[in-house]
């Protein structure tokens, strides 16, 4: 399979598409057909305005919006974190987390907190209105699903892990709506993969937990997302749902490439489950998040 | 350990040293070449003259250019954790449960070159070829360095290029691919020291929670201690 052959496909339908999808290489299609005639002097100017004009392809306000969405769920993280490591409520889940356990978290939610104030500044700096919440906007147990959250440490994490798992799929549902945005796009990218990482730390303290408790290592959580939903919480499905798709770029990547297919032997479906993170779109992430915002 | 030793002078100091190092030869023309008229010509005409007598595996320019980067950093991480599995020590060095999750991840890795060299097509390059003689496969401390060193760099390429892909779709698959390898590097982050996950020398942990991003430049200067096969990444696009 020819990937790079989708576009001619597509084109084929839409003509335009290509020049849609790409304004860089419509201007430059268009310096060339007067390129003869532009002085060679002339031409990073010209190209400068070009590419300018042809850059502008977000406005400011959907990226405002795109950013407005993040800025939500990292309010939502940042003060899950602070309420489970600071707030009397959560005292007696505290407790029952171990001092290394605890000294990871609290990485995680300075991570999550520096998320809120950079995503705070851009917006604003892009003539935006950040949205706002407190702490007393939050119910932890969305809405009595985790009751159990406020004593048990295994709930806590569960639930941390699923927010953390859910963030990068938010991003990366979000990354077409910022394409070729350098500054935007790299930022979202740069909160993405940390976000990967927390999710991979959460759940390597579920793994110790779950092989403490004598689950066999096949069926532990791994750092890396197995299947639909390999958490073994029904309640989170939707966190998952799509995990364990296998067709990538029109390939089905667990049958269709042999040479992997020698290495991974009986565990190909599997490690190409695992291999490729999901994305999830806003409207589907919303309706997840919304029942841990009080109404 | 370190790993990114032989090449002393793409060594860093900080992460951010890193990002101004990575603008190199070509970029710098083409900044200097908005100043004059005069400057332009010279650098059109030096950049020509330098492509000509460059020798290597071209990558080529626009979104196969950066495919082609990204399926040269996957097959390095690939024949690394098919080095580490295959090894004799592999068995003795690591618990049964770090051999099951280190040989998913050269699955994951696996994969990933297989789909790249997949998408591509006619537009891939060959195979590269590789020195790891500065990794000790026979040992837990030298395999581990290599592979988190490896991870970082991995998600930082990733992370530096996302916005020079022009097409939305290979943008979502970079995305896809880039959280798992950042999953990776956690994990061996973890194993080697508990709670680096989020190590300062990898995320703005005092400012804002950022991961470091890296041009394709840097990142290939990096790898290029392991890749022998010299590689002409200069139609790479820069903006």
């Amino acid at each position: 399979m020819d990937l790079l052959n989708i576009i001619e496909e597509i084109e084929k339908v839409d003509p335009e598409f290509q020049d849609k999808i790409s304004p860089r290489r419509a201007a430059i299609k268009n310096i060339t057909s007067f390129g003869s005639k532009v002085a060679v002097a002339a031409m990073p100017f010209a190209l400068g305005s070009l590419f300018k004009k042809a850059y502008a392809q977000q406005s400011s306000s959907s990226i405002v919006g795109v950013l407005n969405y993040a800025l939500q769920l990292e309010f939502l993280e940042a003060n899950f974190y602070n309420a489970g490591l600071t707030s009397a409520s959560f005292a007696a889940m505290k407790t029952t987390l171990t001092a290394t356990e605890l000294a990871g978290l609290t990485l995680i939610q300075t991570d999550e907190n520096n998320h809120v104030k950079f995503l705070q500044t851009v917006i604003t700096s892009l003539g935006g209105t950040p949205v706002s919440f407190t702490p007393a906007n939050f119910d932890f147990t969305a809405q009595g699903t985790f009751p159990s959250v406020y004593t048990s440490s295994d709930t806590w994490l569960a639930v941390a892990e699923t927010f953390e798992d859910t963030g990068v799929r938010a991003y990366k549902g979000q990354a077409t709506n910022l394409i070729r945005n350098k500054t935007v796009l790299t930022a979202a990218l740069d909160i993405h993969s940390v976000e990967a990482r927390h999710a991979s730390h959460l759940r390597m303290l579920r793994r110790a937990r779950m092989l403490t408790a004598g689950m066999s290592s096949t069926a532990a959580i791994r750092p890396w997302i197995t299947g639909a939903n390999d958490t073994g919480i029904a309640a989170v499905n939707a966190s998952y749902a799509g995990e364990d798709n296998v067709m990538q770029g029109g390939v089905n990547v667990a049958t269709g490439l042999s040479a992997y297919n020698t290495i991974a032997g009986a565990n190909a479906t599997t490690s190409a489950t695992q291999a490729f993170d999901e994305p999830l779109d806003m409207q589907t992430v919303v309706g997840i998040v919304t029942p841990f915002f009080k109404k | 350990m370190e790993i990114f030793t032989k090449k002393s002078d793409q060594l860093i100091a900080s992460p951010e040293a890193g990002q101004s190092q990575g603008m190199q030869r070509r970029q710098f023309l083409r900044y200097a070449g908005v100043g004059t008229a005069a400057v332009g010509l010279f650098a059109a005409e030096a950049c020509k003259k330098d492509r000509n007598n460059y020798k290597g595996v071209y990558l080529g320019s626009g979104d196969v250019g950066i495919l082609n980067y990204a399926y040269a950093l996957e097959q390095l991480e690939a024949q690394f954790y098919i080095n580490v599995v295959s090894n004799s020590a592999f068995a003795t060095q690591f618990s049964a449960d770090e051999q099951l999750l280190i040989t998913e991840v050269r699955n994951h890795e696996v994969l990933h070159r297989e789909f790249f060299k997949a998408a591509l097509a006619g537009n891939a390059i060959p195979s590269l070829n590789f020195n790891f003689s500065a990794i000790n496969f026979g040992t837990r401390a030298s395999v581990l360095a290599a592979a988190k060193a490896f991870e970082d760099l991995g998600v930082s390429a990733y992370n530096g290029a996302g916005y020079l892909i022009q097409n939305p779709t290979y943008l979502v698959l970079a995305g896809k691919i880039v959280s798992v390898e950042a999953r990776h590097a956690a994990y061996f982050r973890d194993l080697i020291s508990p709670n680096t996950f989020v190590g300062q020398d990898v995320v703005n942990v005092s400012q804002n929670g950022l991961e470091y991003d890296k041009t394709p430049q840097y990142v290939l200067g990096m790898a290029s201690a392991y890749i022998t096969t010299p590689i002409n990444a200069d139609d790479l696009p820069t903006s």
